[in-house]
């Protein structure tokens, strides 16, 4: 990102010499740049310092502990230890799903133990993450293309939209909970008798439609904006050259709404990989619905060095994928947000 | 002559079927709208308002089916803020708008001159504190907790209302400096500009002119601030304790008068309760909202 630093012809300090693409203002400009360089830092100082104590010691404070021992019983002597140093063997245990063994080795974690939970935890949770994201977009889209027309009672379905959004995430999931009881009113809906949270998948649809519920109303509005940002004439200018609807959505609205649209996705996946409330709530995580977050928190109480360990590799994938998105498919938020501004000169 | 005005006729014709039938594609187009529109309705209210209908039935009639309120009470209400099964749901309403409040006040002092510098100034290393910014507000929340709770657990400040407004500031800090630049930049800075010419200093052309034009923005940001405030969960499940407990961990919590009874229409009032004046909010300030929702996503 540094590379994209300050698109204006004007970027260093006054420092000597006259470039040449000085005008007549030139030098006052650089002085302006200068004084405002000092202003911006004055005017950032605050939430720099803010972010750098809730955000960036506990970061580094997790990566130097999860490179420690828990203490707790040693499994060889049965005396207690204060911890020291682990060397990375609590990415090894995570990673291998080894756990402590009695001889003071490690040996593949039972079934059942949070150790021998983390690759089912991850493939839970990218599944969620996949499965909700693209049920999102594809209904966001719908939605959007819905709302982006014109018709009597559009600004209520604005609104109706702003609905399942405002309402917090605990709620939503015990909402859905007393939906999808046995009971509830989606057995007697489709005359089923399923056990929605009791049973595997049947758990894992339950929190997928309770997110997909909750989301896509985001992911539409966010579509919404990019659609209206595409002017009518070049819809117009298609119709007249004879370009069917199907033609006009594939070569004018899809490729023009992609940038919106990769940054809702973009919004949406990291927002889906960290997935807490929702099972944690509806499912207790039971049936195969932990997902690493959950994880993460079930073994804070069982040691603190391992899960912060456990929360770095979290924090790690959610970077790789945020780093794909960006670098690999053109999901490019800085600049969306950064470089067209009205305000700038 | 006459079969210059058969001609004339057929053409006639033909535009008008032509007409007719653009007019049939028109309408079954509307048509097809409106039918998206309810579904679309459908699908955003219903569960909301199975939420609200059930919060008003009688405990025995919890899974009645009837779409329209039947069996009508009050109860439930009374049943949510009841203290005598272990709930506290009063205090945690309490708990939940001083938290976000505090949150929502320090994120808009602090961030507001952030965005103000991102937005209007140019400066080195710009697109690297804005991508640090968007970066922060993308962070997992577990990625703190740990550290946090053995931080908090060390020097005695598990449970405290601290403990939960400074993680909580690590998420809405970022969002309250994201959606005040996406605002700012849309602000007629020619008026600035005058200001200055007028003899202001930068500093007194951003208090006398700019803040006032800027009030409404900040306001639609404070509303998204303390929204996601209101809704976190995460951190207050691991680091609240029963006296500082906010409304989401109270709900995920609620306890019936039987350990095996799960008390629905009690959680469902409770539930009403929480909602209800998140959604008059939104409702009352869609436009905004919306605009502060997608600022910066697209532009």
């Amino acid at each position: 990102m540094a590379t994209e630093l300050g698109p204006t012809p004007v970027k260093a300090p006054a420092s000597g010499g006259t470039p040449v693409h000085h005008g007549p203002k030139g030098v006052g400009e650089d002085n302006r740049i200068a004084s405002q360089g000092r202003w911006a830092a004055w005017l950032l100082a605050p939430t720099v310092v803010a972010l750098g104590i809730v955000i960036v010691y506990p970061i580094i404070s997790a990566i130097v502990m999860s490179f420690q021992k828990d203490a707790g019983l040693d499994p060889a002597t049965g005396l207690f230890t204060a911890g020291g140093s682990a060397g990375i063997q609590n990415y090894v245990n995570w990673l291998a799903q080894q756990c402590a063994a009695p001889d003071g080795g490690t040996v593949a974690c039972p079934p059942g133990t949070l150790g021998g939970q983390f690759w089912s935890a991850t493939a839970t949770t990218f599944f969620f993450t996949i499965v909700t994201v693209a049920l999102e977009s594809v209904l966001g889209f719908w939605m959007a293309m819905i709302m982006a027309r014109e018709f009597r009672g559009r600004s209520m379905v604005r609104a109706a939209v702003l609905v399942p959004w405002a309402i917090p995430t605990a709620v939503t999931a015990k909402l859905w909970f007393f939906i999808f009881a046995f009971e509830g009113i989606a057995n007697k809906l489709f005359n089923t008798t399923i056990l929605w949270t009791g049973s595997e998948w049947p758990a894992k649809w339950a929190v997928i439609i309770a997110d997909v519920w909750k989301t896509t109303p985001f992911m539409a509005l966010l579509i919404l904006a990019g659609l209206q940002m595409i002017p009518a004439d070049v819809y117009e200018a298609a119709k007249v050259d004879g370009a069917t609807a199907w033609q006009r959505f594939r070569m004018i609205t899809l490729p023009l709404v992609k940038p919106a649209l990769m940054v809702a996705i973009l919004f949406r996946t990291l927002d889906a990989l960290r997935m807490f409330d929702l099972p944690y709530i509806l499912t207790g995580g039971a049936n195969n619905t932990t997902t690493l977050s959950i994880l993460v928190i079930n073994q804070i109480r069982q040691g603190f060095n391992s899960a912060a360990a456990l929360s770095t590799i979290t924090f790690i994938i959610i970077f790789l994928v945020a780093f794909i998105f960006v670098r690999f498919l053109g999901a490019n938020v800085v600049e969306q947000s950064g470089a067209t501004g009205k305000g700038k000169k | 002559m006459t079969s210059a005005t058969a001609d004339a006729a057929a053409l006639r014709a033909r535009q008008d079927k032509g007409r007719k039938a653009a007019q049939n594609r028109e309408k079954w187009a509307q048509g097809r709208t409106y039918i998206s529109a309810i579904v679309i309705l459908i699908w955003c209210l219903a569960p909301a308002y199975w939420m609200v209908v059930t919060a008003f039935r009688e405990v025995g009639f919890t899974y009645d089916t009837s779409i329209l309120p039947t069996h009508v009470t009050l109860d439930n209400f009374r049943t949510a803020f009841d203290t005598s099964f272990g709930n506290r749901f009063g205090q945690a309403l309490g708990n939940s708008v001083f938290i976000g409040g505090v949150v929502t006040i320090v994120s808009l002092l602090i961030g507001v001159f952030a965005a103000y510098a991102l937005a209007r100034l140019n400066f080195r290393f710009k697109y690297l504190v804005l991508g640090f910014i968007l970066g922060a507000s993308m962070f997992p929340g577990v990625a703190l907790i740990t550290p946090l709770f053995q931080l908090f657990t060390n020097i005695g400040w598990m449970g405290t209302y601290q403990a939960l407004i400074i993680p909580n500031i690590s998420f809405v800090l970022p969002l309250t400096v994201y959606t005040m630049t996406s605002f700012f930049r849309e602000m007629p800075w020619e008026l600035e500009e005058s200001a200055r010419v007028d003899g202001c200093t930068q500093g007194q052309a951003f208090r006398k002119v700019i803040m006032p034009l800027a009030a409404p923005a900040i306001f639609t940001t404070a509303i998204l601030a303390f929204i996601s405030s209101w809704n976190e969960f995460l951190i207050a499940s691991q680091l609240s304790s029963d006296a500082t407990q906010p409304v989401t961990v109270a709900i995920a919590n609620f306890a019936g008068a039987q350990p095996n009874q799960i008390p629905y229409t009690a959680i469902m009032a409770a539930g009403t309760i929480v909602t209800i004046p998140l959604v008059i909010l939104v409702l009352v300030f869609q436009r905004k909202i919306v605009a502060g929702l997608t600022a910066g996503a697209v532009k």
